[in-house]
């Protein structure tokens, strides 16, 4: 079966410390029409490995070893060239901090319009139209299309952001903690805006995230890392609801109760080492 | 000193903002709209509301990062637009600020140990050998190593980078702290930790926290009273439990009922 990506034995190491696996040996797939939440600790290589995929790894990682294939295609065989049709158009990418990919002298209208022209051949009018509705749908209104992004606030920016990702109606959306800066009633409103692109597209979501709420209303899918590692992945009911890793539980465990009558406890590392952490 | 160490009064600011069709006209948007608050010494006010409702405005306008078209700010009961600039940047050690956006907010070219022990040095707090000794303290105290001192931000995954921020504020053992979206990056275990450690911290030295968040799981845990904001005013205040039980704006009770996964999570509990 083709999977829409699928990710085999990746290794992620810095350049001049080649034994240090930032991650290891991932592997995990996506499909058409379904969400899978990546979890887990900060610093477990989450991003590393989105990046990777859209081989956006900065020069000082490398690729140790693995296979990143889109349809059916492996991506490191691509050209440069065939690789931009693919990144935007095929594959829409929501960054982690959305100041790192704004580009802070051009404004927000023009970057959400630009994949449109470059892969969809819009112009004119019909562009306008189109970045001012990819505007709406985020919940901004049109006319601040004119500003730039230091003009807007963190949850309008990371908005900015998924406007851009989704402007040419990918088959792949990877979005890395897309609501972190949103009040839960825009949440609602992005998250809603996404399951309609998979139910009405079949987009495929990979989706990091911190927020177990999240992951509870719209994963399928749910992998877990922890240093680098994969350490426990199935549907969302299992790993939610019978986590098998001894991570996944004390992660779990520390999620905080809307009623605040739990206390918090961070999870204690030494317990999880000798709890056999392989 | 009285019991608020920190008083807004008829905060306002406006920005302009460019509109129509060519980008060529303006309105003016009213960010902060006669906003006014007290912040009890050794507390916690938490500041939640829509994206874009003016919380960072508010947070740079309360430690004069920005500047205020009208209203005052009183720290310990003197107006800070009326310090002498020396005065000032005096006051600032006290007066320290985590960021919404922790990449842009650190240096790139500067090393971790530099960026949080740079407050320390400016501040003349300490010889060398006790900065270094605070600035590795406070790095473990937030997750890090010592061996991070060396590296450079973008060598940090993003809530190691969100982390740092925390660390450069605290370091300076401030008397208040706004802190904007502080753990909005962190897994739920760093997360905890994080809030223990701001408890902590509020314990040891009185601390006061602004705390501006969207996640109101965790503001339940932290706050001792909580402001809610809607298009640039505060439109509901109280106590933390007292607005949790029965919110009387439509606003907040849409943000308590919008909490995901309450339903899949109850199950699963
Ligand atoms: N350029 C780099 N050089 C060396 N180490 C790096 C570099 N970039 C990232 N790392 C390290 O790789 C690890 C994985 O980083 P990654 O950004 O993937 O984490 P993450 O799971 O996304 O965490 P978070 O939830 O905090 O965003 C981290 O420990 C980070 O410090
Ligand atoms: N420099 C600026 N020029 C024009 N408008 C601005 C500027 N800075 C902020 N704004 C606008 O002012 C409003 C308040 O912004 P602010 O950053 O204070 O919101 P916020 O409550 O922190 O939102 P978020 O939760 O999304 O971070 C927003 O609509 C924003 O677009
Ligand atoms: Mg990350
Ligand atoms: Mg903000």
């Amino acid at each position: 079966m083709v999977h829409l990506l699928s990710i085999e034995n990746l290794t992620i190491t810095p350049v001049n410390a080649p034994n240090r696996k930032l991650v290891n040996r991932v592997s995990f797939s996506i499909e058409p029409g379904k969400t899978t939440c990546v979890v887990g600790e900060s610093g477990s290589g989450k991003s590393l490995t989105a990046l990777s995929v859209m081989g956006l790894l900065s020069d000082q990682l490398n690729r140790a070893s693995g296979k990143v294939e889109f349809q059916g295609r492996d991506l490191a065989k691509l050209s440069a060239d065939e690789m931009r049709q693919i990144r935007g158009r095929q594959i829409g990418m929501i960054f982690q901090e959305p100041m790192t990919s704004l580009n802070p002298v051009l404004t927000i209208g023009y970057q959400i319009g630009e994949p449109l022209t470059v892969h969809l051949g819009l112009k004119g009018d019909a562009l306008k139209a189109k970045v001012a509705n990819l505007l709406e749908q985020v919940g901004i209104p049109p006319h601040r299309a004119n500003s730039y992004p230091d003009e807007l606030s963190g949850g309008q920016r990371q908005r900015v952001m998924i406007a851009m990702s989704i402007a040419c109606q990918p088959a792949m959306l990877i979005a890395d903690e897309p609501t972190t800066a949103l009040d839960v009633t825009v949440q609602a409103q992005i998250l809603s805006l996404l399951n309609d692109l998979k139910q009405t597209m079949n987009m495929g979501m990979l989706l990091i995230t911190h927020d177990f709420g999240v992951v509870a209303d719209v994963a399928d899918h749910v992998v877990v890392m922890f240093r680098g590692d994969i350490v426990e992945s199935g549907s969302v009911a299992d790993v939610l609801g019978k986590p098998k890793h001894p991570y996944t539980k004390a992660l779990l465990d520390c999620v905080p109760d809307a009623e605040g009558r739990k206390p918090l406890k961070p999870i204690d590392y030494a317990w999880l080492n000798d709890e056999k952490v392989s | 000193m009285g019991e608020f160490v920190l008083k807004a009064r008829d905060l306002n600011k406006s920005y302009i903002q460019r509109s129509g069709r060519f980008g060529f006209g303006t309105t003016k948007v009213k960010a902060l709209d006669n906003v006014s608050l007290d912040l009890k010494h050794g507390s916690t006010l938490a500041v939640v509301g829509e994206s874009g409702s003016g919380k960072s405005t508010l947070a740079r306008c309360l430690l004069q990062l920005q500047p205020l078209d009208s209203g005052s700010v009183l720290f310990q009961g003197r107006d800070l637009a009326e310090l002498p600039a020396h005065e000032l940047r005096e006051q600032r050690r006290h007066l320290q600020m985590i960021f919404q956006d922790p990449f842009a907010s650190l240096n790139p070219r500067m090393r971790v140990g530099e960026i949080v022990g740079e407050g320390l040095l400016i501040h003349r707090l300490g010889n060398q050998e006790e900065q270094r000794e605070r600035v590795v303290q406070m790095l473990k105290r937030v997750g890090l190593s010592e061996a991070d001192m060396l590296k450079y931000p973008h060598e940090f995954s993003g809530g190691q980078r969100q982390r740092i921020g925390i660390a450069r504020a605290l370091v300076l053992n401030p008397k208040v702290v706004v802190c904007d979206e502080p753990v909005s990056a962190l897994d739920v275990s760093i997360q905890a930790q994080i809030l223990l450690l701001l408890k902590e911290l509020q314990q040891e030295m009185a601390l006061s926290y602004i705390f501006i968040s969207h996640d109101l799981r965790v503001v339940r845990h932290v706050a001792d009273e909580i402001a809610v904001m809607y298009q640039g005013k505060i439109v509901e205040r109280g106590a933390i439990d007292d607005i949790y039980r029965s919110p009387s704006q439509e606003y907040t009770q849409n943000l308590l009922k919008s909490i995901p996964g309450q339903r899949a999570l109850a199950l699963s509990n």
